[in-house]
């Protein structure tokens, strides 16, 4: 066993690796952006020498992945604060931020945000008073097709510290079909110490499903059905999953949630909902642990009729066909 | 992957997957007498694999990944894949190292006194790294210098030397032919050959040294030497480190703790053999 | 008027080491460096005996250093909040 099947054993169950392919294990984590959480996973287990050099250095670099991130919230809340709007940090700033369990050894790539769509504007001109810049050119189809149906502000990055921030107004592409209710986020938020505010823990679970199954092509699957174990552990109670269920309705993700339910069941071993894995499952399965001992993605058939899957969803087939005319044309 | 050679260099151990075999003889003839790493573990994987699966066998080109990529790589010839294999090792530990505070520079070691020499590409310190090598000292390393982060104390790191364009010819000079590698024509950088560190910098490869000098050398102008300082060398060095950011506070006392305490010189130099006479006086000076 | 008023983090989040003329800091709560040259050093010093703003700053400079560069402050303080140094209160 190895590559990602050898990680998720290893995640789920650290005391039963004993003498393994350790290059294979390191690999998968390294590629699936799991290296941090393995390695705290693994602390105080029997690993050979070099393997374990290297998990002391991920456990050492996830505390500074930590400061910067919250160094990201931070300045942010500096820049934002006169405009006086709740400002709701998500993914894994936000679990740093908000110290849960899903933030141990948990790797941050951009700050996410969320903010309400009608103050957008303000939102981005503050930022860039505060030196943040567009990352493309600010004109055209692209800019223009971007901010008309995504759920996010073309990308923005700091020009001192060279760090991106998304800001969000919803959680998904306004030309999804499922329409998540982004006030209703909002207004369920939780404010932290320093003002700025994190998802409520039904909906961060709401969002990591959405995030995984509508939103793309299930790259970094692992890592977020990591987040979801970890979360519903940290969470759980028959209230909770009242709640789960509720809000999961509420934002027309009924279908995913409960599908990152089973899976996150099916691999980590979560408390979740049993119930039978659909045939569709198991593809999602197979898509997830496409990873071998080398840490190559496997199985391109199935990888690429994902990644049109994640198109297909993101954009009803009329605008597909204009957009991809579009960009041919140009 | 098709196939496969573990390399252990000083403290780093790489394995290296290849869709292609040529790469990875290559890489074995140009490391012939290196150990291997123990127990078949390592610290990173490269992976040298065809940009599309056709192109293995179509106009061969070599995409270069591995445990940490560089997104926007252009993939190189199948005919230079050993400098694939190379560039791939150098990312690895350019984004991945976290062990050691990582310094783009030249190390070379006498007396266990070590010099330090980091600047811009170009400036010439893999050939005068390179040519000290054979003069007497022992080459650490012609491209990265480890410093332990509480001892501050150096680790080798004696990868093959990169020699391009003019510096071959030197270096033939200079060293058996044994020990270089193929002559790789029309790289984005020119030409380029790798030569193999000497038998003491591989037997050696375990053995630490003290900082004693940070040199800033300068090829190309008439032979000079002034000092740096402080401030400029702790800055210069934050920028030739790829891992200083994100080793937060260790790096920094690790650097500011090297800056304070070793001197540092800028050398400018016309020829590689008047650098090699300025680094003996250098030498002298730091034994009295 | 009295400007914006400035605070700065606690001495024990930030440790400065002096190199030949500069300062390098290192910053805890962002994870960074800064090479500074006075008078950064000064203001966050002065800084530590509570918010201030410009007029309040230069007052306390003038009264521990021999302090000229009026129209600096607002320059040096639009550095440091930049930096993530200092932050308005």
């Amino acid at each position: 066993m190895t590559g990602a099947r050898l990680l998720v054993r290893a995640l789920r169950d650290p005391g039963a690796i004993g003498e393994c392919d350790w290059p294979g294990l390191v690999s998968a984590a390294r590629a699936e952006q799991l290296i941090g959480s393995l390695a705290f996973r693994m602390e105080g287990r029997k690993v050979p020498e070099r393997i374990e050099a290297l998990f002391e250095a991920a456990r050492r670099d996830s505390a500074q992945v930590r400061t910067q991130a919250l160094w990201e919230a931070e300045m942010c809340r500096r820049a934002l604060a006169p405009l006086g709007i709740p400002v709701v940090l998500m993914k894994g700033t936000a679990f740093h931020a908000a110290g849960l369990e899903a933030s141990i050894g948990r790797s941050v790539g951009d700050l996410d945000i969320l903010v309400p769509r009608d103050r957008l504007a303000a939102v981005e001109a503050a930022l860039v008073e505060a030196g943040w810049e567009h990352v493309k050119p600010t004109d055209g189809y692209d800019d223009s097709y971007y901010r008309r149906w995504m759920h996010e502000l073309p990308p923005l990055i700091h020009k001192d510290r060279d760090r991106m921030i998304d800001v969000h107004h919803t959680i998904l592409p306004l030309t999804a079909r499922p329409r998540p209710d982004a006030a209703a986020l909002i207004a369920d938020s939780v404010l932290l110490e320093n003002g700025l505010r994190i998802l409520s823990p039904a909906d961060i679970i709401v969002h990591a499903a959405a995030h995984l199954f509508a939103d793309g092509d299930l790259a970094g699957g692992l890592r977020n059905l990591w987040d979801i174990d970890r979360l519903l552990r940290e969470f759980d109670s028959p209230d909770f999953r009242r709640r789960l269920e509720e809000r999961a309705r509420l934002h027309q993700l009924a279908g995913p949630v409960a599908r990152a339910l089973r899976l996150s069941h099916r691999l980590y071993g979560t408390p979740a909902a049993a119930g039978r894995l659909t045939l569709a499952d198991r593809l999602f399965e197979a898509r997830l642990l496409a990873r071998n001992g080398w840490g190559q993605e496997r199985r391109k058939l199935l990888r690429f009729a994902f990644y049109l899957r994640g198109h297909w969803l993101r954009m009803p087939p009329p605008m597909l066909a204009r957009h991809l005319w579009i960009k041919a044309t140009r | 992957m098709r196939h496969s050679l573990a390399l252990r260099i000083g403290p780093v151990a790489f394995r290296i997957g290849s869709a292609w075999r040529a790469p990875l003889d290559a890489l074995a003839r140009l490391y012939a007498g290196y150990p291997a790493p123990a127990d078949g573990l390592c610290d990173f994987t490269v992976r040298l694999e065809p940009e599309r699966p056709w192109r293995r066998f179509v106009r061969p080109s070599v995409a270069i990944r591995g445990d940490y990529v560089l997104p926007d790589a252009a993939p190189l010839p199948l005919a230079h894949g050993l400098l694939a294999a190379e560039m791939g090792m150098n990312l690895q530990m350019a984004l991945g190292q976290r062990r050691w505070l990582l310094l783009h520079a030249a190390t070379v070691e006498k007396d266990g006194r070590a010099i330090v020499m980091t600047g811009e590409s170009g400036a010439g310190k893999s050939t005068l790294a390179a040519l000290l090598g054979e003069r007497g000292w022992r080459l650490m390393g012609d491209e990265f210098a480890l410093v332990d982060l509480d001892a501050g104390t150096l680790l080798p790191f004696p990868r093959a030397v990169s020699l391009k364009n003019g510096a071959i010819g030197v270096m033939e000079a200079e060293a058996e032919p044994g020990r270089f590698g193929p002559r790789l024509a029309g790289t984005p950088k020119g030409d380029i050959r790798h030569l193999r560190p000497n038998r003491e910098a591989i037997a050696r490869m375990g053995e630490r040294a003290k900082p004693a000098l940070i040199l800033f050398p300068r090829f190309g102008e008439a032979a000079a030497v002034r000092g740096v300082g402080q401030a400029e060398v702790f800055m210069r060095l934050t920028q030739a480190s790829t891992n200083y950011v994100a080793l937060g506070r260790r790096g920094f006392d690790a650097l500011t703790g090297l800056v304070r305490t070793v001197p540092a010189l800028a050398i400018d130099y016309p020829d590689t053999e008047t650098a090699v006479g300025l680094i003996a006086d250098f030498r002298r000076e730091l034994a009295a | 008027m009295a400007g914006p008023r400035y605070i700065a983090d606690p001495a024990s989040a930030v440790t400065a080491v002096a190199l030949a003329g500069l300062a390098v800091l290192y910053h805890a709560p962002s994870g960074m460096t800064h090479i500074v040259a006075s008078p950064a050093p000064e203001i966050l010093d002065a800084l530590q005996q509570g918010p201030a703003d410009a007029a309040e700053l230069l007052r306390r400079l003038r009264a521990r250093f021999e302090f000229d560069g009026d129209e600096a402050i607002h320059a040096r303080l639009g550095e440091l909040e930049a930096a993530g140094l200092v932050r308005r209160a």
